[in-house]
């Protein structure tokens, strides 16, 4: 079965700062890392798109074969990056708004740096969560 | 009663205060390295406070002297807590000679948002503050008390527990050549 969903949180200056699968997968199949540069090589036409929208959320900005990639660029340009192959924006856009939430509460914690990975296993159960909420 | 008093102190954004407190303690980590410095620090600092602090506890509370360390007990946790956090501590554990009991803080603004990284738990006691402060301010009404963190939900704990002892009451001293 392969992996349906890819979501990378990307850092100011395109470190990367926490990746997960949906469904998750117990051992690494050379799959994944395919996706995850996919979604890297696609960092440009974020920049790009950026400057074009108001809004955080930047919808569908890139394919790749049969995947799509969804973007997301907070204020302090963390990004965040979902590769997936079916096209529904609603579930989408509230999984990356309620992704930003608790990214927000994580950043509030004194122990974390800005910009840089983020190891906690809450914020990883939390965003479990969310996955499972949305996407299946 | 600690209601009251709460409602008449002035209040200022709970996050301002929880990220003010958290800048702070992880200023000391990276400025003394040591846990246990950090932890005897933040004690000292509490202490500080402490003995400011309970002028304006008693000039806004109206509270008179308790009569026996339980009652202390009870006025830290109900009307002290309360009034500078805004929370109230359950006191346990009181013991037969009434020279200890355990102060259990079910809510405590200063953790919130907090993630203990895993090499500090068990080492930093990230609320350190208040026990300074307690000691602090029975100091000031004549008993000199030990004050330690047993537990600490930072630390995986169920709950934050507080451990005050009455070492011994200070005499009210009678200045020389009084009399």
């Amino acid at each position: 079965m392969s992996v349906l969903y890819t979501f990378l949180i990307i850092g100011k200056n395109d470190n990367p700062l926490y990746e997960i699968e949906f469904p998750s997968s117990s051992q690494k199949k050379e799959s994944t890392y395919i996706n995850q540069y996919i979604l890297h090589s696609s960092l440009d036409i974020v920049e790009e798109h950026v400057w074009k929208s108001n809004n955080m959320y930047l919808k569908i900005i890139d394919k790749y074969n049969k995947y799509n990639i969804s973007s997301y660029v907070t204020a302090g340009q963390i990004k965040l990056m979902l590769l997936h192959e079916k096209k529904d924006e609603d579930p989408i856009r509230s999984f990356f708004t309620e992704v930003h939430d608790i990214y927000l509460k994580y950043l509030l914690n004194p122990f974390y740096t800005f910009n840089t990975p983020i190891t906690s296993p809450t914020f990883d159960a939390r965003v479990r969560k969310l996955g499972a909420k949305y996407f299946f | 009663m600690g209601t009251d008093v709460f409602n008449k102190v002035e209040k200022i954004n709970s996050e301002l205060f929880t990220l003010t407190y958290g800048a702070l303690v992880t200023q000391l980590i990276k400025d003394y390295e040591d846990i246990e410095q950090v932890n005897i620090k933040l004690e000292q600092m509490g202490y500080n406070i402490g003995i400011r602090l309970i002028e304006e506890f008693l000039a806004k509370s109206n509270i008179g002297r308790c009569a026996d360390f339980m009652e202390t007990a009870e006025v830290i946790a109900k009307v002290g807590f309360k009034m500078f956090l805004g929370v109230t501590a359950t006191v346990i554990d009181q013991d037969p000679d009434k020279r200890e009991f355990h102060l259990i803080l079910d809510d405590n603004p200063l953790i919130d948002f907090v993630e203990l990284p895993e090499q500090y738990k068990h080492k930093l006691y990230y609320s350190n503050i208040l026990c300074g402060v307690i000691r602090g301010a029975l100091e000031m009404v004549q008993m000199k008390v030990k004050c330690t963190f047993m537990k600490c939900t930072l630390s995986d704990e169920t709950s934050s527990d507080i451990k005050v002892v009455l070492e011994e009451v200070l005499s009210d001293m009678i200045p020389v050549g009084y009399d």
